[in-house]
């Protein structure tokens, strides 16, 4: 039984909330903790990385006022290295890697296959279970056991400290887990869960980013958990695997910690790639330029992101042909990058640009990953390295990628999505607001930190000379900014979860496969099999009525 | 496996299939998604083992004398013995995934038994060779006092030994739990040509346990 699927069309005036859709299938907590379906998962996912996001979004605040003075400001010494680990292990482990995945590939990667669910609906909820088990044993390590290693735990440092961390090296290591059920479900969704009408070169831009992800996940991650349990058992029983002293070498640890967590970064930014990939061709009104190209490069980057991780080993001893190589391979990220930005500002480029929040944030993501980036290329060269070298300079140009790129990925992400998830739109003033604040704020924050870095502030200092005082002040008053444009998106959202206008079907005129679903989609996504008649990103034949359709400015 | 109980005998001798999951469209799509993610995850296994195989020859790049002296207490009988069990239970697994597909429920379920059997022998002269590394004092880290290796690094052979070989047998004990509880399943008939993923499965994690242990046996009995 198929039926083939209409063109996605003019939001009907006065659109009505649909009275079945997956929010009220079954309302009570047990029917939302026991649910196997894909969307339901997805918004547990969603609660959770927000809560993450929350309280690393705090612990960076604590670290950020200790550091508006050169002296001692609001914490001890030692609270704030605490601080700091806290921040890079919730931010990264519970925050970035399931951010985007878990949440909106979750919730869209099936819709967009024409799939009623993910391959194993079972394991997608025990991933989501997983996810919180790793997450309180690592949170309740980390508060009890007031492990200060940073969330790069070298050794042998993390061997020897007093402080607990055998918990939080287990808490890691079941993170990885989940990460791995969710990689692994995509993978398998995506080869055989595929419609009628969705060859691989019909799948939406934001699958491509998404199984480019998956195969990171499921490749890297095992070698963080070989890693995470070495150091574990080194730290309880003394095993010297990473101890000189014993005959073990910390360098060894470096490599493994490394192998996954250089890809890492792919697998946090990648997926934020895919979501622009989606949102700018639906706010240009124009098909994607250069699909191909698109997709193939995020295969491109997830590859030789695997062959990169000895560029964080430049000062570690390596020979200087491994670290000029190791260079080479790292700026070959930057190939596959531009390859992508260069075809994103193409498919701008005499768009029918509509200024919404989720145009700001591409606006803020283009930026930030150009700028990150180009830092990135400048750090991969070994001489200028060893002059950043764990400086500020290093810390900046990660939070560009990493909080940069991502969190405008997440935000757009979360925007452009949020009509089809819940059903009703947000206020797009509110949404410009916050979003210019939000990357104005975020400039604050770290152009600072670059200068800081290039002048020789070394990262993770508890104090600093007076003449840094200036630019550690500006970088604080930037964080607070950013701040404060999350509270205005975390208060207007919350308000449109129920009072917001009745999104419709198709509030943006998009062309994605996800918005010919009801918003929000029932149970099942769709009443029967669908047959897509045409590709993700095809605009071309849309009547000029329906190119004018957009979001109200 | 609430669903067994509901479902019809077929006049071949084994039970229908159970239900399909309502977003597959065929039985052929499902066991292939389920093949695939098996697979997905032995690539995971492998990339785990990979870490620890990478430090011992990183390990034995820095210490070969020690490595050849410590190689040398190993029983290369007992570690033989092993390997013929392994090999063998992979025999029977193989076996047994060649009769659940042919709906020869009672034949699999007597060559996975045998199978866990071997498995367990396995165990057993794992934990003679461990007593008695404990009696010598061959123990990693800090708490080696083995005097028989006079060349530095015997504590880090000792760790690369215990941490492969433990995680190993973790994995042996993974495997035996799956072969039992398709076995369970082979009991109650529930395999027939339409549908056998899960032995198929459960026979490719052995595999793997025995595959692991093909590159542990030479890297740390005999070179
Ligand atoms: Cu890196």
């Amino acid at each position: 039984m198929t039926a083939p699927i209409t063109t996605a069309g003019v939001p009907p005036a006065g659109a009505v909330f649909p009275k079945k859709s997956y929010l009220n299938d079954g309302t009570t907590i047990r029917s939302w903790l026991l649910t196997h379906d894909h969307k339901r998962i997805a918004l547990l996912y969603l609660v959770a990385v927000l809560i993450a996001l929350f309280l690393g979004g705090v612990f960076a605040m604590v670290i950020r006022l200790e550091l508006l003075t050169p002296g001692p400001t609001i914490v001890e010494a030692l609270t704030y290295n605490r601080m700091f680990t806290l921040h890079g292990l919730i931010m990264i482990f519970m925050f970035m890697i399931p951010a985007i995945p878990a949440v909106f590939g979750n919730f869209f990667l099936p819709i967009m296959l024409g799939a009623k669910d993910v391959a194993f609906p079972k394991w997608n909820l025990t991933s989501w279970y997983v996810y919180i088990a790793g997450s309180t044993l690592m949170l309740w390590g980390l508060i009890t056991g007031g492990a200060d290693t940073g969330w790069t735990f070298y050794t042998p440092y993390s061997t020897t400290t007093t402080t607990n961390i055998t918990p939080v090296m287990l808490g890691v290591f079941i993170i990885g887990f989940s990460s791995i059920l969710t990689g692994l479900n995509f993978i398998v969704t995506i080869h055989t869960l595929r419609a009628p009408g969705v060859t691989w070169f019909r799948m939406p831009l934001f699958v491509w980013a998404v199984y480019a992800t998956s195969i990171i996940q499921v490749l890297a991650t095992p070698v963080l958990g070989l890693t995470t349990l070495l150091v574990a058992a080194e730290h309880t029983f003394g095993f010297g695997f990473f101890d000189p002293a014993r005959g073990g070498d910390p360098i060894l640890f470096q490599h493994l910690f490394w192998f996954y967590s250089h890809p890492a970064v792919y697998i946090m930014v990648l997926p934020a790639m895919g979501v622009i990939s989606e949102v700018i061709c639906a706010v240009a009104r124009k098909n994607i330029f250069g699909y191909k190209m698109i997709a193939m490069s995020s295969l491109g980057i997830a590859f030789v992101g695997f062959f990169a991780w000895g560029h964080h080993l430049f000062t570690s001893g390596q020979s200087a042909f491994d670290a000029g190589a190791f260079a080479a391979i790292s700026m070959l990220v930057g190939v596959f990058t531009a390859i992508k930005v260069f075809n994103w500002v193409g498919t701008l480029y005499k768009g029918a640009i509509a200024f919404t929040a989720p145009f700001a944030y591409i606006c803020g993501f283009l930026f930030f990953l150009v700028f990150g980036g180009m830092t990135g290329v400048a750090l991969a060269t070994v001489s200028l390295d060893v002059h950043w070298q764990d400086t500020y300079f290093v810390v900046a140009h990660f939070h560009f990628i990493m909080v940069g790129a991502v969190i405008m990925g997440f935000l757009a992400a979360l925007h452009y999505w949020f009509p089809k998830m819940f059903g009703r739109k947000y206020p797009e003033n509110w949404g410009l607001l916050a979003a210019g604040l939000i990357v104005l704020g975020f400039n604050a924050t770290f152009i600072p930190q670059f200068l800081l870095g290039n002048a020789g502030m070394p990262r993770r200092y508890y104090e600093y000379p007076e003449r840094f005082a200036a630019l550690n002040v500006a970088s604080t008053a930037g964080a607070s900014l950013l701040a404060f444009g999350f509270i205005i998106i975390a208060i207007y959202l919350a308000i449109s979860l129920k009072y917001g206008e009745v999104a419709g079907r198709n509030p943006w005129g998009s062309r994605g496969y996800e918005w010919d679903v009801p918003s929000p989609p029932p149970t099942e996504n769709f009443d029967a099999v669908p047959v897509f008649t045409r590709g993700p990103h095809e605009y071309q034949d849309v009547p000029e009525e329906l190119a004018k359709v957009g979001h109200a400015i | 496996m609430q669903s067994s109980a509901a479902r019809k005998m077929t006049p071949e001798g084994w039970l229908e299939p159970p239900p399909l999951p309502h977003h597959y469209d065929t039985i052929e799509n499902h066991q292939a998604a389920l093949r695939f993610g098996m697979w997905l995850f032995l690539g995971t296994e492998v990339l785990l083992f990979a870490g620890i195989f990478l430090g011992y020859f990183v390990f034995r790049h820095y210490f070969p004398e020690s490595f050849e002296q410590a190689a040398r207490h190993l029983s290369v009988v007992l570690g033989t013995a092993n390997t013929l069990l392994l090999l063998t239970s992979s025999l029977t697994v193989a076996l047994a995934h060649h009769n659940a597909e042919h709906g020869k429920n009672r034949n699999a379920f007597w060559l996975l038994m045998a199978s866990v059997s071997m498995g367990a022998g396995f165990l057993g002269i794992k934990a003679v060779e461990y007593t008695e590394k404990f009696h010598e004092g061959a123990l990693p880290g800090k708490f080696f006092s083995f005097s028989e290796i006079t060349a530095p690094g015997g504590p880090v052979f000792y760790v690369v030994y215990f941490f492969s070989t433990g995680l190993h047998a973790l994995h042996v004990v993974v495997g035996m739990s799956l072969l039992t509880w398709v076995a369970i399943r082979c009991w109650r008939k529930e395999f027939s040509p339409t549908y056998y993923a899960p032995v198929e499965n459960a026979g490719l994690y052995w595999h793997l346990v025995d595959l692991v242990w093909i590159f542990l046996y030479p890297l740390l009995y005999l070179v």
